[in-house]
């Protein structure tokens, strides 16, 4: 089912939009050069996170905090190794895509822990920026609860990726 | 500033926790290791990335946007009822969760922004309920392709980088359901 999926996706957007009689050729030009921006803006970060990460890993830190961790993720039945993801998560997004690229590289990207890690990544933000760019060029400062109710959003984000892998790929 | 704190905490921790375990020697090669795993990363899924962005980019000029705004304003009418009071405020909310949806960032932020200073003119000062709505509908991500994360699967052979497409949808629903419900519950005690 999902192997003709994106096949059929981009006939149907395709076809729709020369019915629509869009430019289609110019048109995803134009947005792969966008794609490409995307790519180049978060190289430079990922650089410079990964060496860290890597180090972290390759010290054994890394498997320290999610052994510390794991009690409580366990109750919450997320997968420790996770931890590093959920700790960066809130704060950065390219610190999240690459710690979380490096857990699906290690465990592969098609294991229980490497389809979890994705769907972290996949269905939740990088909180504090979202919530820094709303407040900041409003110059809001009294936020109430909107860092809280942000936050649960994510644990509850956290806590349904490994449910939903677990149902779904046992 | 943040960042370059936790880069250094990263670091430092390395080092130290290298050096009791007797692994500094792997440490120091994971430096230029995890470098060089950055860059083989980015190319992995430059391509993808392109693909999916030219496909959002379509989805927009052809008029799918517009057409998927249109089928989610009534249900966001029921988070931002005094925002839809307002016409423009209206459009701006709508337009922000439909590009979010698509993963289209950049018509996203600036459709945001907008909606925010409306939203924000409810309670000047401090920031309104259905700001904060807004900040959460935004902070918790609901995307129906996940092209990056797909992307860095493809990259890394996965058998069919998008299996996780139900899974993604589910939990993203539950996560934004789930936080405007807590909103709900803290905005009375926040007065």
């Amino acid at each position: 089912m999902t192997a003709l999926l994106v096949p059929a996706l981009l006939f149907a957007v395709g076809a729709w939009a020369c019915y629509k009689k869009v430019d289609l050729y110019a048109a995803m030009a134009k947005g792969a050069a966008e794609g490409l921006q995307t790519v180049k803006r978060i190289l430079p970060p990922l650089v410079v996170l990964l060496s860290a990460i890597a180090m972290l890993r390759a010290s054994g830190a890394l498997d320290a905090l999610s052994a510390l961790c794991a009690p409580l993720l366990r109750l919450l039945g997320i997968p420790a190794e996770t931890a590093p993801l959920l700790l960066l998560r809130p704060f950065s997004g390219s610190g999240a895509l690459a710690v979380g690229s490096e857990l699906m590289a290690r465990f592969g990207p098609d294991s229980t822990l490497g389809r979890t890690a994705a769907v972290m990544l996949g269905s939740t933000e990088t909180t504090f920026y979202v919530v820094g760019v709303y407040f900041g060029t409003l110059g809001v400062k009294k936020t109430r609860h909107a860092v809280p109710a942000a936050l649960a959003a994510d644990l509850i984000g956290f806590v349904m990726a490994a449910l939903t892998v677990r149902l779904f790929f046992g | 500033m943040l960042m370059s704190w936790i880069w250094l905490g990263m670091v430092s921790v390395s080092i130290l926790y290298g050096a009791a375990t007797g692994n500094l020697s792997a440490v120091s090669a994971a430096v230029t290791e995890g470098a060089g795993s950055a860059v083989t990363l980015c190319l992995g899924l430059a391509g993808a990335v392109c693909l999916w962005s030219a496909v959002m980019e379509l989805m927009a000029q052809s008029g799918l946007l517009a057409a998927l705004a249109r089928l989610l304003r009534p249900l966001l009418r029921h988070v931002y009822p005094r925002g839809f009071a307002d016409p423009d405020c209206a459009g701006a909310v709508t337009l922000n969760f439909t590009a979010n949806l698509l993963g289209l960032g950049n018509a996203a932020t600036p459709a945001g922004l907008k909606a925010a200073s409306h939203l924000a003119r409810q309670s000047p000062g401090a920031a309104s309920d259905e700001l904060c709505r807004l900040v959460v509908m935004n902070t918790a991500s609901v995307q129906l392709i996940p092209a990056t994360v797909a992307a860095v699967r493809a990259s890394l052979g996965s058998a069919a980088p998008f299996d996780i497409l139900p899974c993604v949808w589910i939990t993203s629903l539950c996560s934004v359901c789930g936080g405007l419900l807590v909103a709900r519950l803290l905005e009375r005690l926040h007065r």
